[in-house]
């Protein structure tokens, strides 16, 4: 039960900020951002939540099957941009794998010469 | 018999039933392309083709579940405190890559989508397509977009580039294997994850820190990149 209150806690938390700031952001997003703030602070034991916290993100596919069926309602919407949808998504896919694994890459890379330098 | 299928238990057993047939589908065949969250939503279509059961009774019915996801999103708080360790150890690398991957995805995606023509909420839901569809579909939501789109089109392309990350990688030659590991995060979201998590738990872990990292950086930038980028463009 103690799994399910916190859990619930930090989301209810991300609604009241939502709610009070008027902030664009998912209120599961900074209920989230609290939850591992809070076990890093070792305000929250690892143990109070690993139980439900692995059911819920082990099984997280499941949960977007219902939003998945409503796809149903906006055929017509797709059908009509049919082309678009498809050539942004597979462009956009190539462009964030490239992007940033070459970052990623490149700052490592930055660093370990850096630390190369400090060495010698 | 309408009366029995239109209950909201029936609903929810369908639901589970097609997702737990469509689970042992792909752990038969072990094939990327079935993916069970694809396979659950088709057989359920079906059935509600064939019984003539109403899309909103479906939606009703299964709130329940779709409620979870919220729930299972500040769950994923978990595995983050587990990585934060890596993190800290190269936080710029991955700060700033993530930053990239986050950036360069909506605008990308929402440039490539509005000039070939697409209503704005077509172009607001195919925004945040590389990160987890929980966190997509709120963003979606959020930006004004249809989140059930949002959530096929984040699984379609999650399906496509766990299947052609690492080729994509080999071109584009990003050699080093963190790097990888991270990019399959961002870019795929737990499809990725997966599929990395198929090669060793240590590339599984660096790309759920890309996915995490990408989720959070998208949720809290994504609203501010579309109204930066209305100061040019008129959705």
């Amino acid at each position: 039960m103690r799994q399910v209150v916190i859990i619930l806690g930090c989301l209810l938390f991300g609604e009241v900020v939502v709610h009070l700031t008027g902030i664009k952001m998912p209120s599961s997003i900074i209920g989230m951002i609290l939850l591992t703030v809070l076990l890093e602070l070792g305000w929250i034991k690892l143990a109070w939540v690993s139980g439900l916290s692995h059911f819920l993100t082990k099984n997280m596919a499941f949960f977007f099957v219902p939003p998945g069926v409503a796809i149903m309602l906006y055929l017509d919407l797709i059908k009509a941009s049919f082309w678009p949808i498809i050539v942004a998504s597979t462009l956009g896919t190539i462009i964030v794998f490239a992007c940033t694994g070459w970052t990623h890459q490149l700052f490592m890379r930055h660093k370990n010469t850096f630390k190369k330098g400090k060495k010698s | 018999m309408d009366a029995v299928l239109n209950t909201e238990i029936f609903i929810l057993t369908l639901t589970f039933v097609a997702y737990f047939i469509a689970q042992n589908l792909q752990k038969k065949t072990k094939s990327i392309f079935l993916n069970p969250v694809l396979i659950a939503i088709i057989l359920i279509i079906g059935f509600l083709w064939l019984f003539k059961i109403d899309i909103e009774v479906y939606q009703k019915g299964s709130r329940m579940i779709e409620f979870l996801l919220k729930p299972a999103i500040v769950a994923l708080g978990v595995p983050l405190y587990q990585q934060l360790g890596k993190i800290k150890k190269q936080a710029i690398p991955i700060i700033v890559s993530q930053l990239v991957g986050c950036i360069v995805g909506v605008i990308s995606v929402v440039l490539i989508a509005k000039f070939m023509g697409a209503p704005k909420e077509i172009v607001f839901s195919i925004a945040p397509k590389s990160v987890t569809t929980p966190i997509a579909m709120e963003v979606s939501k959020t930006l004004g977009g249809i989140p059930p789109l949002t959530a096929s089109v984040v699984i379609l392309f999650g399906i496509i580039g766990s299947i052609f990350g690492y080729e994509i990688m080999k071109i584009t030659r990003i050699k080093s294997a963190i790097s990888q590991g991270i990019s399959m995060g961002t870019a795929a979201h737990v499809l990725g994850a997966s599929k990395s998590m198929q090669i060793s738990g240590n590339f599984g872990a660096l790309s759920s820190i890309g996915l995490i990292i990408n989720g959070v950086f998208t949720a809290i930038l994504a609203p501010y990149i579309i109204s930066f980028l209305s100061i040019w463009i008129t959705f």
